[in-house]
This record gives C-alpha cells, sequence and structure tokens, in this order.
C-alpha cells in the first residue's frame, strides 16, 4: 500500500469486524481487497465485477449450494472455512460430475476478531487450491454482535457432470451392493469431544477431504455407479435410509464390514452413541451393479482417500425401505433414522 | 477397545446361542424380565433378541427411570419452571416426555421457561454457581444408579452454602420394583429374572435374595454387553430347567454381594425412604422412592416450594405404557405404537427413552413385525 493512496491498512492482529465492513462502502471494499481477494485470488475474483464470467462449459451442468454452521468454528482437524469449500465439493462430486467453480456468501457477526477471519479464509483459499476449485464470486454481510454465530458460510458449486454418468439417490436396486470409503464418526465425534470439553487420548480429527479426486477414479474404473452420497449430518445410518426410501428398496448391512477407529467407538462407547449415526465430512457412500463391486472397490482402495474402503452390504426388494443389519455378534436389528438428535445417555 | 470387543465376540455368540436353544429344548416356554432398561435397549440394539429360541421369551421390565415417572411429576416440574421462574436442569431423556396441557419440558421452554440439558447433577450445580440471582432446580431421576451422584451434589453444595439450589428428587429403588411385578394380581407369569448392571453395582447382589426366596424365581445379574445378556440367559435356563431359584452373579467383574458400600453410606446420609411413590404403570408402592432428609430440606425443591403438591395424572388413553411397563403387553400391542405415536412425535414416555421397551423396538425391531404379518 503506498503512501501517496493514503489508505491505512487492515488491523488483522487486533481488528474486529464492524458493521461498516457489511455496508457496501470503503471499509467493506477495504475488507474484501485485503483479506478476501488477498487470500483466494484468482482471474475471475479480479474480474471485480458482481458476478464472474466464466469459459463455455460443455456437457450437463450440476449446481449445488451449503450453507455452514458449526460450533466451535475452529475443531480438530480443521474449521469452518475448509469445511465450506469441501462440503459443496462433495456435493457436486456426489452427482457425478467435476467441480468447476465456487462461490462463497459470508454473514459474519459484529466483533467478531479479524485474526480468525483470517485463518478462516486462509482455510479457504488452500482448501479451494488443493482441491483446483477456484471461488469466484462471493459476498459478505455483516449482522449485529448477538445475532450471529461469529461466521456462517454459505458456498455455492458448478460443476460438469461426468459423461454417461447419472447418479440419483432413487436408483438403487436390489441385489446391487454398498460401498463405503473408510471409517465413520471421524468428524462428529471430533467436533463433540470439543464441544463437550472430552479429553481422549489421542485426539480425534476430523475427517474433513474433497472427494472428487477418488470419485474421479472410481467413475475411470467403469463401475456401473447408481448412488453416491457423502453420509455427513446423521451419519452412515440417516444416509442409507434416505437412499433406501428413495429408492423403494430395502438393505442389509454387515456391522463386521464397516470400519470405525478405536477412538471413535471407545468414545461413543462412553457417550452411549452409536457411530452409524456420526456425521462424516470426508467419506462417501456407493451403491454399484453387484457385478462390479469388486472392480469399484479396488479403484477405491487405490485412493488415498478410499484405502480403507468396504462392501457393507447390499440392497434387497423391501417396498418398506427398512435398512437391516446383521450384528457382529450375529443378531439382527434394524437400523433406523435418528430419532431427533442424539443425546448421550444418562446412566 | 479390546475390553469391549472381547464381549462382542461373533464365535462365542454363536456357541453361547447354540447353548441356549439346547437347553431351551423344545416345546416348554420360557418367560424371563429384563428388569433393567439398559438390558431391553442392548438386547435390541446388538441383536441378541434374534438368537434366542422361539421359546425363550424376553419380557421388558419397568427399569426405565424415564418410562416410570409419572405424568404428575413432570408437571411439577413444568409448573416450578413456568410459574417459579426457576431454571430447571434435568438430563436430556426427560426432556421430550409428554406431559398434562400438550406440554414437555421441551414445549415449556418453547413457552419461555429456562429449562436447560445437562449430563450430570454436578452441572446443574454449576449453573445454580453462576447464577447466584436465580433459583436453580435440578430434576434428579433414576434408580439406585444416579442416586449417590445427586446425594454427593447436594452435599457439596451443602458445604458450599448454595443458596440457590435444590433438587427435585424422583429417584426411585429397585427391589420394591420388582416386588410390585410379582404381586400384581393377575400379572405375568415370569420364570426369572435378568438382574440390573449398575445398580447391583451399588446395591450388590445380596438385596436379590428376597426376590430368589420368598417368590421362587431366579435371579441372574448380568452386565450390558451381548454376550453377558447370553450368559445371564443360559444360567436361568439352567436354573429354572434344574428347578433351582437362586442369585447367581454374571456381571462379577464389577458386582460384588455387598455392592459399594461408601455409596450406600452416602445415600443413606442424604436421603430417606419416601412412605409411597407413584410409578407409570405399576401405582402408587410403599417404600419405594426416595426424598431428602429433613437436615437437607433446604435443598428439597418440595420443601422449598410447598405450595406446589405432586398431582396424580392419568396416561392417555389410547396409551399402554402402563401395561407394558408390567411386562403385560408387547409395545406393537399398543394400537397407535408406529401410527400415531414414534419416536419423532411421542405419546407415552416409552418412546421417548432409548430405554423405553417401545422406542426400543421401533428402532431395532419393528421389522420383524410387519415381516411377520405379510407372511
Ligand atoms: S407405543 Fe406410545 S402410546 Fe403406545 S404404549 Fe408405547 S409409548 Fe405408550
Amino acid at each position: 500500500m503506498s503512501k501517496a493512496a493514503y489508505v491505512r491498512p487492515l488491523d488483522m492482529a487486533h481488528g474486529r469486524v464492524d458493521m461498516s465492513h457489511g455496508s457496501g462502502g470503503r471499509a467493506m471494499a477495504q475488507l474484501i481487497a485485503e483479506l478476501f481477494a488477498a487470500a483466494l485470488g484468482n482471474e475471475y475474483l479480479a474480474q471485480g465485477n458482481d458476478g464472474a464470467l466464466l469459459p463455455q462449459i460443455n456437457g450437463r451442468l450440476v449446481m449445488s449450494t451449503d450453507a455452514h454452521v458449526v460450533a466451535p468454528l475452529f475443531f480438530p482437524g480443521g474449521d469452518i472455512g475448509c469445511l465450506s469449500v469441501r462440503g459443496t465439493i462433495n456435493d457436486i462430486a456426489m452427482m457425478g460430475a467435476q467441480p468447476l467453480y465456487l462461490a462463497a456468501s459470508f454473514i459474519l457477526e459484529e466483533g467478531y476478531p479479524l485474526a480468525d477471519l483470517k485463518r478462516i479464509v486462509d482455510s479457504m483459499a488452500q482448501a479451494a487450491r488443493a482441491a483446483g476449485v477456484p471461488i469466484v464470486t462471493g459476498d459478505t454481510k455483516v449482522v449485529e454482535q448477538g445475532k450471529g454465530d461469529g461466521v456462517f458460510i454459505t458456498t455455492t458449486g458448478v460443476g460438469v457432470a461426468y459423461d454417461g454418468v447419472t447418479l440419483s439417490g432413487d436408483l438403487a436396486q436390489p441385489g446391487d451392493k454398498i460401498l463405503l470409503s473408510g471409517a465413520i464418526g471421524d468428524h462428529g465425534m471430533a467436533i463433540l469431544s470439543q464441544r463437550e470439553g472430552l479429553a481422549f487420548d489421542a485426539p480425534i480429527l476430523s475427517d474433513t477431504a474433497a472427494l472428487h479426486g477418488l470419485v474421479a477414479a472410481m467413475i475411470a474404473s467403469g463401475a456401473k455407479l447408481r448412488v453416491l452420497r457423502d453420509p455427513t449430518r446423521g451419519g452412515l445410518a440417516t444416509t442409507l435410509n434416505e437412499i433406501a426410501r428413495q429408492s423403494g428398496v430395502g438393505m442389509m448391512l454387515q456391522e463386521n464390514t464397516i470400519p470405525v477407529n478405536p477412538a471413535v467407538a471407545a468414545a461413543c462407547e462412553f457417550l452411549g452413541l452409536d457411530a452409524l449415526y456420526v456425521a462424516n465430512e470426508g467419506k462417501l457412500i456407493a451403491i454399484c451393479a453387484a457385478e462390479d463391486a469388486e472392480r469399484l472397490l479396488a479403484a477405491m482402495r487405490a485412493h488415498p482417500l478410499g484405502q480403507r474402503a468396504a462392501i457393507i452390504g447390499a440392497v434387497l426388494e423391501d417396498a418398506r425401505g427398512f435398512v437391516q443389519m446383521t450384528t457382529r455378534m450375529g443378531g439382527c436389528r434394524m437400523v433406523d433414522w435418528l430419532n431427533g438428535e442424539q443425546l448421550p445417555r444418562i446412566c | 477397545m479390546r475390553y469391549v470387543d472381547e464381549f462382542r465376540d461373533p464365535v462365542l455368540a454363536q456357541n453361547l446361542s447354540a447353548s441356549i436353544a439346547l437347553e431351551a429344548g423344545a416345546g416348554f416356554g420360557y418367560r424371563f424380565m429384563e428388569f433393567c432398561g439398559g438390558h431391553t435397549h442392548a438386547l435390541s440394539r446388538y441383536g441378541v433378541l434374534g438368537m434366542l429360541p422361539s421359546n425363550v421369551q424376553m419380557i421388558h421390565g419397568p427399569g426405565c427411570p424415564v418410562c416410570v415417572l409419572p405424568i404428575g411429576r413432570i408437571d411439577f416440574a413444568i409448573r416450578l419452571a413456568l410459574e417459579h421462574d426457576v431454571i430447571l436442569c434435568s438430563y436430556g431423556d426427560c426432556l421430550r416426555v409428554p406431559a398434562s396441557d400438550g406440554l414437555s419440558l421441551l414445549k415449556a421452554r418453547a413457552q419461555g421457561a429456562d429449562v436447560r440439558m445437562v449430563y450430570s447433577a454436578l452441572d446443574a450445580c454449576k449453573i445454580a454457581a453462576d447464577n447466584p440471582q436465580s433459583q436453580v432446580v435440578f430434576f434428579a431421576i433414576g434408580f439406585e444408579t444416579t442416586t449417590p451422584p445427586t446425594a454427593s451434589i447436594i452435599k457439596q453444595a451443602h458445604a458450599a452454602g448454595l443458596k440457590n439450589f435444590s433438587v427435585l428428587c424422583n429417584h426411585v429403588l429397585t427391589l420394591p420394583a420388582m416386588e410390585a411385578i410379582l404381586n400384581q394380581p393377575g400379572g405375568v407369569p415370569l420364570d426369572g429374572f435378568v438382574g440390573p448392571a449398575h445398580v447391583s453395582t451399588v446395591i450388590g447382589s445380596a438385596p436379590y435374595q428376597l426376590v430368589a426366596q420368598r417368590y421362587r424365581k431366579p435371579v441372574v445379574i448380568a452386565g450390558f454387553e451381548p454376550l453377558d445378556m447370553l450368559q445371564a440367559i443360559l444360567m436361568l435356563l439352567r436354573q429354572v430347567n434344574t428347578g433351582r431359584a437362586e442369585v447367581e452373579n454374571e456381571f462379577t467383574r464389577a458386582v460384588t454381594p455387598q455392592g459399594n458400600r461408601k455409596a450406600q453410606a452416602l445415600v443413606n446420609e442424604v436421603f430417606e425412604v419416601r412412605d409411597a411413590f407413584e410409578w407409570r404403570g405399576l401405582g402408587s408402592l410403599p417404600w419405594s422412592g426416595l426424598k431428602l432428609r429433613a437436615e437437607f430440606a433446604q435443598y428439597d425443591a418440595e420443601a422449598r416450594y410447598p405450595e406446589m403438591h405432586f398431582v396424580s395424572v392419568p396416561d392417555h388413553k389410547a396409551c399402554e405404557c402402563g401395561a407394558i411397563l408390567r411386562g403385560e403387553k408387547r409395545p406393537q400391542e399398543c394400537k397407535i405404537f408406529g401410527t400415531v405415536c414414534t419416536p419423532d412425535n411421542p405419546i407415552g414416555a416409552c418412546m421417548v427413552s432409548s430405554e423405553g421397551a417401545c422406542a426400543a423396538h421401533y428402532t431395532y425391531g419393528r421389522y420383524r413385525d410387519v415381516m411377520q404379518e405379510g407372511s
């Protein structure tokens, strides 16, 4: 910043968000330039307009949007910034598409420290860069103190579907196999342990990851994919129930094939929770034709984000849409929708 | 985790399941009650019920603290929160139990009551320390397992001279409920009990001698792991088949005959037995609940708000919770199970707590009912 321009730079160390940062005036322009653009910078953002003019895209477009509210904003293994980028990338990828561009809008609470905001935006920039999906446009609003929870971020993404690939939650067919890309429950337990102030011997880290690379490898395997979903809120159980209902089928899972990290299993045991219902941010469920399951599994295991992939069950004919599971013990039970909020038991 | 896995070994489980089938033979039916809601939940969640032969039937007992709490006690808490402006602290399980006037603690909160979910009595005590200008009431529920922590908090509050903290005590006792089940005229014929795990770590195995000797019913105390339960069921079968009625302890890794003497002394110091306490399903039972001793009256919400009284309120007309808690009916025999009453919209308490028989059957077992109907 040259002296002649008479600009007082933002105080990133001690400054705080104030109402003027959302007013559309100079302060806002400065926040965008010095914090957002500096971190996220790319040729589209540099156009400096209210929208981004993008090159021509050939193919079927996929679009998705996701609002992110997390408490705490920073948690073991990640923060709301990287989460908001990867969340939308994953939503696009689960449609069988290559994510291309993201838009981000922020709702900031008056008084939020600029230093923390910078950490969040830097984390977004890093996640977007690593994924190769630029944030091409954005918006910022500020709400009065007490009317927000620090930072809310909404991201919207655009992608292009792979040729010949059509994925949808209503395409599962009896006989299909159900695959899971890795161990479940890490993200939810990382958040919960932070929120409840629980200290475990080894900290549980969120599994937050962008899954479009794994999806690309799965599609390249040539397996006949029918459904992809990332089991976020509500966990594996809820996502499988959604698919079962959409497709009008049942499912039978084998509990002993579902990977759970020991620390997560122990924490769940301690809190009386079921890992099947705990959120993930870097895992996917795939449903494919039975004859392609082994090929798909091999492709997943060859990718760093799918090393612990497993075939966890099969799709059954059942118009009631019930998901059942053979327990590790050899018994059988239902795996139902999450009832309300999962609460730690009392005794 | 090794500690847990060792109690869920599938090979051992299959062997036990085979031994149970052998011991039960064919024909003759066995009915055992698992007293404790924790067992009800675990039997369903681990799929243990499906590993038993059809002539061994498990009957769910009244050992679910949220389920046996009558509506009037929840009304009491709601009125305290709405009319006396207290901060009411409760375990999460109680918040959604339907009370009178279409209310629950959660709905009272939506109407402006300050109701907070806590994980322990200690949390409630902390809230009191942090809000000296407000009265804080802890809605204490549970069998002998949760009683010692409540007692300990009351003593701590006393020592710290907390003036704004009290306990609405709903602590209840296991044995009077077991006796009530056995004394029920025309009640279910039972061949024995799977005895509670955590409760027995506190009270020990000796008190169950009453059930074995006076009522001639075998009792096997079991842990909460699936293998524990299978083992206990096998032990019960063997007792019945050899004509014994004894107290056996499968859960020796945690339960001793005398129990936890320290915890018992602590509870004795703070609490005394009430003349009678009303239970959902079992009615008013003599000597079945606890209240604070006179020395601790200032921490007793019932003494602090003497104008408030417990008012007995009947259950919802269609709700069969009472019969289910007595072991007389199964959840699927309630007309509104799964249609009107679901975990998202519970009509009775048994559908709220994860330890409730209706919630367990809805969540883990209902796929079996429909299949039976359809076939
Ligand atoms: S299904 Fe609901 S209404 Fe029926 S007995 Fe159970 S809790 Fe009560």
